[in-house]
């Protein structure tokens, strides 16, 4: 009986869901919609003649994250202000199903033509399948795997090299830190990650040869609590500048501050989380890069379908200095930074060997940031502890 | 005789009046408490009923969307509903969903590339069945040999799986290829399991239905069944009969870990033709949800399960058209699941209210026993 019972009233479950919301929308359609393009506004004082262009942003997390995603909505923030456009935003979409789902939704049921899927993993399969099945909408996305032949017109791929600001945050936390000993907090030991350990540690060992970093990889992007642990364990060992290549950097920072060590920022600012502690940070700067894009889309000239940029091109950027930061500090960062603007510096540049002590780039080799080998990662340099595992 | 046979109709009618009115009246009383956050939230209720219908249900689309996120989740969901009809309480579909994904991305490395699609997606999917039976299977027969709690085991197996899916992706199984995102090297198109006919939804729907139908003969229409529903109404009434509780026990196990394995296959062969990190969506702990808000009936899991997909399909527009943070679907499932179960506490009433009004009391009680 019970069995007969469960099975007849849930059955039911969704006839009534339908039911209801059916009835409810039906009266409700009209004023919805004509809420909607009321709720569209015609920005900056220019009337537009045409519909405004629909632009939708994906993210894999929380767009308040203080991080990755933060950094993304700070950039879909500033097309926001763009004349002429909408920006559609959806946050903690999965790599799954559902971001095929959410960008099929976004193209079809709000119209947009142009869409901004910001994780690097939506690319392969999510956004190829999409591209194919959408040929109007334009898709662009954040990882620099767009490859020319092989993928779909309809598809650009974009990213920073942002192991150079980390190189110039390195040099920072060099020259503050008093114990010589840096931390680094590491979600994978994949080769884009290596490359920022790397380069802080460059950075921080070019203005004192005795620097040390300490690596902790936790394993995944976002595992608050773990990265709260390593924070802690590694300020016990008795590091005073932590930095991290995470999702949300928010409890690393917070963690330092409280601890009354220094912090050096990563995706986007966190200084107002550590306002004693904060020095400088590596930060993404995708406003410029996606109100380029946004004029070339509506404009309907070609776009670069894969487009990678460092310091000099303005994809990345520094943090404002901290009140912990010298004048003098400050003027030998600017200084690194003035090279890396003016195309004078490379940063993997041979003799470097690892922490085993095996050269991985000879003397006289200099690898400029394209270079294909930086992609293939998979060593620390000298003066980092600790190991891929 | 005519007045029990009378009664036996009321009764009934009883019972079909509570069974339809209950969710009903629970579903309706969650979309109003909802419509009340969400007017605290500042949104406007009717806009936000008409964006979620609109997201779920409403277009074609929308309709299919729903049905593809409902597809894992009848899977998972009988990880759970399965082993609960003997009394066990199994929450571990996420790890027995990931080890059947990388059982089956590793038995496609395995078949020669010479072998027809079909004999290796064949193979794909007895490999994830057996690694996800295999994960529950060691739960419940820990719980059967060595006494066990099976509710965490089966939750310590899954953080054990997911560290051995991270292994084995990130080192032996991983594509030299798939340098910032680790995967094992992909299945190819040829062996992707593609969409059912006539829609874009893949085939993980249909096992899923296939699954819960036959879940349903098996535990509801079968002496296998009869003996299962036996151990998990009175445990030691089915030893005093004599019923092997030990074997019913692994096996109903293995039966849902095998269903939550088929998930990961499904999610493998169908969406993203790899495996990787990404496999890991939190599918096996939704499943905890919909196996809960089924009462544990297999047949009842495929309109729950529908009901969580619309839910999670339409929460993109939420966030899109209204303006609601991402976290308002989960305030309306977290609110369906309170008011759903707390809905059961007035099964009964209606058939005991009838009898009261019309007959004798000796009826009341019966009518209780019923239900």
């Amino acid at each position: 009986m019970r069995n007969f019972l469960a099975r007849a009233s849930v059955s039911s479950l969704l006839a009534v869901v339908l039911a209801l919301a059916g009835s409810a929308c039906a009266k409700d359609r009209a004023r919805a919609e004509a809420s909607e393009s009321v709720a569209a506004p015609p920005a900056s004082g220019v009337v537009p003649t045409t519909a405004p262009l629909v632009i939708g942003f994906i993210y894999v997390g929380p767009k308040g994250d203080y991080g990755y995603n933060q950094a993304h909505a700070e950039g879909a923030a500033a097309v926001a202000r763009l004349p002429g456009v909408k920006v559609i935003e959806e946050e903690s979409v999965p790599e799954t199903v559902a971001v095929q789902k959410t960008m099929e939704s976004m193209a079809t049921l709000d119209g947009a033509k142009l869409i901004f899927p910001t994780s690097f993993g939506y690319f392969d399969p999510h956004i190829l399948k999409m591209a194919e099945k959408l040929p109007g909408v334009t898709f662009l996305h954040c990882g620099g795997l767009y490859q020319e032949g092989k993928h779909p017109g309809n598809v650009g791929s974009y990213f920073g090299y942002i192991d150079e600001a980390q190189y110039v945050a390195g040099i920072v936390a060099g020259l503050t830190s008093k114990t010589g000993k840096l931390g680094f907090i590491a979600a994978k030991p994949i080769p884009q990650v290596l490359r920022n350990i790397n380069a802080f540690t460059l950075g921080a060992r070019s203005v004192n040869a005795k620097v040390t970093t300490t690596v902790v990889f936790t394993g995944d992007w976002s595992l608050p609590v773990k990265e709260a642990e390593a924070a802690n364990s590694l300020i016990d060992q008795g590091i005073d500048v932590l930095t991290m290549h995470v999702d949300s950097p928010k409890v690393i920072v917070e963690t330092a501050e409280r601890r009354g060590v220094f912090v050096s920022g990563y995706h986007a600012n966190q200084a107002a989380l550590a306002p004693k502690g904060y020095l400088t940070g590596a930060e993404w700067n995708w406003a410029k890069i996606y109100s380029d894009y946004v004029e070339h889309v509506r404009a309907g000239t070609p776009y670069p379908h894969l487009l990678r940029g460092g310091l000099k091109d303005g994809f990345v950027k520094l943090s404002p200095y901290g009140p912990a930061v010298t004048t003098e500090t400050q003027k030998q960062a600017d200084a690194a930074r003035a090279a890396f603007m003016d195309g004078s510096f490379v940063l993997f540049k041979g003799p470097i060997k690892d922490n085993t002590g095996k050269v991985v780039i000879p003397a006289g080799t200099s690898l400029a940031q394209t270079d294909i080998s930086l992609e293939k990662m998979s060593y620390l340099v000298e003066g980092v502890v600790g190991k891929i595992p | 005789m005519s007045t029990s046979a009378g009664m036996a109709l009321t009764r009934r009618q009883a019972a079909w009046a509570e069974a339809i009115l209950l969710p009903v009246g629970a579903i309706v009383a969650s979309l109003l408490l909802f419509g009340l956050f969400v007017a605290a939230a500042g949104a406007p209720p009717r806009t936000v009923y008409y964006q979620m219908y609109r997201g779920a249900f409403g277009t074609w689309f929308s309709l299919q969307n729903t049905l593809t996120r409902a597809a894992p989740l009848m899977l998972t969901a009988l990880c759970t509903a399965i082993p609960a009809r003997l009394g066990l309480i199994v929450i571990g579909g996420e790890g027995a969903l990931v080890a059947g994904g990388l059982a089956a991305a590793a038995t496609s490395m395995l078949v020669p590339a010479s072998a027809s699609p079909l004999a290796a997606q064949v193979a794909m999917l007895l490999a994830g069945f057996a690694a996800g039976g295999l994960w529950i299977g060691l739960c419940t027969g820990l719980r059967a040999l060595r006494g066990v709690n099976e509710t965490i085991s089966s939750l310590l197996l899954t953080y054990l799986a997911v560290a051995l899916f991270n292994h084995m992706v990130e080192g032996p199984l991983r594509d030299p290829a798939s340098l910032n995102k680790p995967s094992t090297p992909p299945i190819g198109e040829a062996r992707m399991l593609g969409h059912l006919p006539g829609m874009d939804v893949h085939w993980g729907l249909a096992f899923g239905v296939v699954a819960c139908v036959l879940a349903w003969v098996l535990m509801d229409r079968t002496t296998f069944g009869f003996q299962a529903r036996m151990v998990g109404g009175n445990l030691r009434a089915a030893l005093l009969a004599g019923l092997p509780v030990r074997r019913l026990l692994v096996i109903a196990g293995v039966l849902g870990g095998g269903c939550a394995g088929v998930a990961g296959m499904a999610e493998v062969g169908a969406v993203h033709g790899t495996a990787n990190a990404s496999l890991m969506a939190g599918y096996g702990y939704s499943g905890i949800l919909v196996a809960f808000l089924a009462r544990q009936h297999a047949l009842a899991i495929v309109p729950v399960a529908l009901l969580l997909g619309g839910i999670s399909a339409s929460g993109g527009l939420l966030q899109r058209q209204v303006g609601l943070p991402d976290a308002a679907v989960n305030v309306l499932q977290g609110i369906l699941f309170v008011v759903i179960l707390a809905s059961e506490s007035l099964r009964g009433r209606l058939a005991a209210w009838r009898a009261r009004t019309s007959a004798a009391p000796a009826v009341t009680s019966t009518a209780e026993e019923v239900v």
